[in-house]
């Protein structure tokens, strides 16, 4: 059985996984804030490598990648990045990268990098299923586990491919389109959990649009393992460039409360 | 997806799952429809009444002379829209008619294929996007009030650099979110399989042109074809035609910018290295972690930090030899060439000639090269008023 699936399978509730951007808005204060989202509970981490052409990323995402290359970060220094959060506290930690930043690195070498530093599995953004042969392979063999996207226009074969390439949990993306935070809850979000259920038993979590503890709720509502938070959490940080300790309090007040909802 | 989509080891669809439909029925909606007779037929009738094909190879006296071999100029600027692009554009908006798709969305460099884009939306009365970088919307601007005539909604993108590499970005986080209905339309030889594939098929009539009219008029192949390359589209299109007959020499010419011992050039396929941009496994201008370089070049069509995945094939097999030219060699010809001729060429198209310029005193006077005039100049007269001003370097040519 999986990392995430015991995890997951031992937890009375949808586990809540925040992403940050590495080294967002800069490297000790990226390092802060994800310490406070593990000491207000976070359940697993989501975080992200800052690329220049993030193609599935929103405004938000986007900003936050601009703000991190600015700051210097690279691939090597969000490696040490990995190894620092994990030493805090060996909560488990998903990457998610674009594929060409681990394509200039060395896919085995990062791989073996990431798991060495107290990665647990990596999920690129660009890269499909249908090139699992380019990551899967080197990804095992490392120790870390798979996770694929599927989203509401993925067909029913490809859920089975998909399914059957992912070791970790499944992405499931709750909208056509990219990340950011939304008002709504997307009315596509439920079928595709169920869809999704009648293939596989793999940990399902729910990522792209997710903004409010009551969108969590009803995707956990909806079967969903656990619920991936990212723009909303990474405008708290553009909101509060010039105040970092607003900045905490108020990722670590939003992640609590999404916990408390998920808890009822 | 039926096919891999590689040239060698390069292409392939390095993209988010949620576009993966959208490829596949594009893919589908081309094996269908490419060889289908009412298809052939429509698109020929366009291309023949609407775009203005077949179009010219010139024999260029003068020029010639000055270079000191013979040089024949594939007229595509002579082309509806003043641009190789409508070949491309028709036939995709075509296809996308023929598979019941009503929106079309297109990232644009220097708005050729915009304006190309635009005007087919407007013909088909189909709902057009276009992406543009707002560095180009403002040094393109003859080529927006145009698209906007047309009658597509110009989308002015203001990430990144500002530039094609990031109007192709925003076009594709556009089409995540409309894949229900909406057509992308892509200009250039790159991206995502099976655009490369799609692009080169639509362009190919350059070449297929260009090798009859040789045949014809000069009674054998030439020695040398040559083209601009900036995402490769109408390089492909011409080389396409050649690719089989090995004694003809392929050449693409790109943008050196400053020089290509500075960062400011878009010489891709001359110093890249191995990379993933765009949907694509081609040469990309990045940093040692593979974040992807800002590029710059005088021409606005050719400012991107990728290229088609065929070219990088094609280079890396030795079939097709890729140079670069600098800003100032081709502000030098783009003035020779008017001057010589009468054309005015696209700044583009001045990399291929500028090219040809390098080789005088090299090829024997009855040596004969085909240059494909893949646009021309009219949209950047002003630029080129602009940098000599700055420079206070008039024309430095005399025949």
């Amino acid at each position: 059985m999986g990392h995430y699936q015991d995890l997951l399978n031992n937890l009375n509730r949808a586990a809540l996984i925040p992403f940050f951007v590495i080294g967002d808005p800069n490297e000790n204060l990226s390092l802060e804030l994800v310490k406070a989202a593990i000491d207000a509970g976070a359940d697993v981490l989501e975080l992200g490598i800052p690329f220049s052409d993030p193609v599935a990323d929103g405004p938000t995402i986007q900003k936050a990648d601009i703000r991190a290359m600015e700051a210097g970060m690279t691939p090597a220094k969000a490696i040490d990045f990995i190894k620092k959060v994990t030493d805090y506290k060996p909560v488990p930690i998903g990457l998610l990268v674009y594929y060409n930043l681990i394509y200039q690195y060395g896919v085995e070498k990062f791989f073996v990098d990431f798991k060495a530093a107290g990665g647990t599995s990596v999920l690129v953004a660009d890269l499909t299923v249908d090139d699992a042969d380019e990551i899967a392979p080197a990804a095992t063999a490392a120790g870390l586990e798979t996770v694929f996207m599927v989203t509401p226009n993925t067909a029913e074969d490809r859920i089975e491919k998909i399914a059957a390439q992912t070791t970790g949990f499944i992405y499931t993306v709750s909208l056509m389109g990219i990340t950011g935070a939304r008002t709504g809850l997307s009315d596509q979000v439920k079928p595709l959990i169920a869809r999704l259920k009648a293939h596989t038993d793999k940990p399902i979590c729910v990522g792209f649009g997710i903004s409010t503890p009551e969108h969590a709720a009803e995707v956990a509502d909806a079967g969903a393992d656990g619920v991936i938070i990212g723009s909303r959490i990474v405008k708290m940080i553009e909101d509060n460039l010039d105040d970092p300790k607003e900045m905490k309090t108020q990722i670590a007040g939003f992640i609590q409360e999404v916990i408390k909802t998920l808890e009822q | 997806m039926k096919s891999k989509g590689r040239y060698g080891q390069f292409g392939g669809f390095y993209v988010p799952e949620v576009l993966i439909p959208a490829l596949e029925d594009i893919e589908a909606g081309f094996d269908k429809y490419h060889k289908d007779p009412a298809f052939v037929a429509e698109l020929d009738e366009l291309y023949r009444t609407y775009a203005g094909r077949p179009t010219p190879l010139y024999h260029a006296k003068r020029f010639s002379e000055h270079v000191g071999y013979q040089v024949y100029v594939k007229r595509e600027d002579l082309l509806h829209g003043g641009a190789h692009k409508v070949n491309n554009a028709l036939g995709q908006a075509l296809l996308a008619k023929y598979m019941g798709k009503k929106k079309l969305i297109a990232e644009t460099g220097a708005g050729q294929h915009g304006l190309a884009t635009a005007m087919i939306g407007a013909l088909f009365g189909m709902e057009t996007k276009i992406f543009m970088g707002s560095v180009d919307v403002a040094r393109q601007n003859v080529n927006v009030h145009k698209m906007q005539l047309c009658g597509a909604e110009v989308i002015s993108v203001s990430g990144g650099t500002c530039t094609l590499k990031d109007a192709i970005n925003d076009a594709l986080r556009y089409w995540t979110s409309h894949v229900e209905d909406t057509f992308y339309l892509f200009g250039t030889a790159g991206g995502p399989h099976p655009f490369p594939t799609i692009v080169r098929h639509f362009q190919s009539p350059i070449g297929t042109e260009a090798r009859a009219q040789c045949l014809e008029t000069v009674g054998r192949l030439p020695d040398k074809v040559v083209a601009c390359v900036g995402g490769g589209s109408n390089a492909i299109g011409i080389f396409s035609g050649f690719l089989d007959d090995t004694e003809v020499e392929l050449v693409g010419v790109e943008g050196g910018g400053q020089g290509l011992d500075t960062d400011h050039h878009c010489a891709t396929l001359v110093k890249g290295s191995v990379g993933v941009l765009h949907g694509a496994q081609t040469l990309v201008l990045q940093d040692e972690n593979g974040q992807i370089h800002e590029t710059e070049c005088i021409s606005a069509g050719l400012d991107y930090p990728g290229v088609g995945p065929e070219h990088a094939h094609l280079k890396e097999t030795g079939r097709a030899k890729y140079f670069a030219v600098s800003d100032e060699q081709v502000l030098d010809v783009f003035e020779l060439f008017t001057r010589s001729e009468g054309i005015i060429p696209a700044l583009e198209s001045s990399h291929a000639l500028a090219h040809l310029v390098s080789l005088k005193g090299t090829l024997d006077k009855d040596a004969v090269v085909v240059v494909n005039l893949s646009g021309r100049g009219d949209k950047d007269v002003s630029i080129v008023e602009q940098r000599r001003s700055a420079t206070e370097n008039t024309f430095s040519y005399s025949i």
